[in-house]
């Protein structure tokens, strides 16, 4: 187990296994999130009381739920790197948290254009959506605090220090409907519990929030790619990467030629 | 299929503008978060390559 660890958390395996998955991961996730959607805009009945605007559910329970839980993913790898030093968690920690910050702005924007037909305003400062306005600053701040200094392992460190402070505050999106009076409706989707619609409705959102979790590992890995490539541009096996996919000699020649030989046929 | 016509879907009973502005938004948000980090793979490839060019000759 720990060999395994060893192996797969350290950067080269890593950055050569992923180059293999990803192609089907991504693949998988456009085919879920197409078919998603497609199901979810189309075939959907629309809903009683909300009529077609809950089309809009199909993209924001999603988000939202990645938001969350993108969160929660990068502050275990924020522990896993205070506690066991492996750089790779660090490397995740800063992947996850432009991705975090995205899904989360996309969780509050399209919550906002749900809220002004269903709610009749864009915004209400309640307790749910207050805290997953905090969660989203808490993402851009782990960005802006990693971009602020200079040492990368005193970057780390401070990073990974407010991403697990930052955990209490999951907790409290997730029980501000409870806990607080709101315009947001209580959770109608549970891993443990039987959904509280048919299943005509809940089917697609399942899929879609299979989509999304697919894309969220998609875009992890290429992120975590391309960090691993700056952070390891020093060592041998990026050089012969650089040499293999960088500009080759033969692409430069083969171009002066081919530009030469239109100029003669002018 | 839950719409009559191309009309009727574009509408959504009044709700069109709200669905379709999530709905592009999204697409937006998820094809950036990709296409972004596989531009910067690209870029390091090239700067690299080039730099170890110029370090050659």
């Amino acid at each position: 187990m720990w060999k395994w660890i060893h192996k797969f958390g350290s950067p080269r395996p890593f950055f050569e296994i992923s180059e293999r998955c990803l192609p089907w991961l991504g693949g998988l996730a456009l085919l879920t999130l197409t078919v998603g959607s497609i199901w979810s805009l189309l075939f959907v009945p629309g809903d009683y009381q909300q009529g077609d605007a809950m089309r809009i559910m199909y993209m924001h329970v999603p988000a939202s739920i990645l938001a969350q839980s993108s969160y929660m993913m990068m502050a275990t790898a924020a522990a896993v790197f205070l506690i066991w030093r492996i750089k790779l968690a660090d490397v995740a920690v800063q992947a996850i948290a432009p991705i975090g910050a995205s899904i989360t702005f996309l969780a509050l924007a399209s919550g906002s254009i749900w809220g002004k037909p269903m709610w009749g305003t864009w915004w209400v400062w309640d307790a749910r959506l207050t805290s997953t306005l905090v969660l989203f600053f808490l993402f851009v701040g782990i960005m802006a605090l990693r971009s602020a200094m200079e040492n990368r392992n005193s970057a780390g460190r401070a990073t990974a220090i407010l991403a697990v402070v930052g955990v209490i505050n999951l907790p409290i999106i997730k029980f501000s409907v409870e806990w607080w009076n709101t315009l947001h409706q209580p959770a109608s989707f549970t891993l443990t519990e039987k959904p509280a619609m048919p299943v005509e409705m809940w089917l697609p959102l399942l899929v879609m929030v299979i989509g999304f979790y697919l894309f969220f590992f998609t875009a992890l890995l290429m992120r975590m790619q391309t960090q691993i490539l700056s952070r390891e541009y020093r060592s041998d096996w990026v050089a012969r990467l650089i040499e293999k996919n960088g500009i080759e000699k033969n692409g430069i020649e083969k171009s002066i030629k081919g530009k030469g030989e239109q100029n003669n046929a002018v | 299929m839950q719409f009559e016509s191309l009309q009727e879907f574009i509408q959504m009973g009044g709700h069109g503008p709200y669905v379709f502005s999530v709905f592009i938004m999204s697409v937006l948000v998820l094809v950036g978060n990709v296409l972004r980090p596989l531009y910067q793979k690209k870029r390091f490839y090239l700067e690299q390559s080039g730099r170890r060019q110029r370090d050659q000759l």
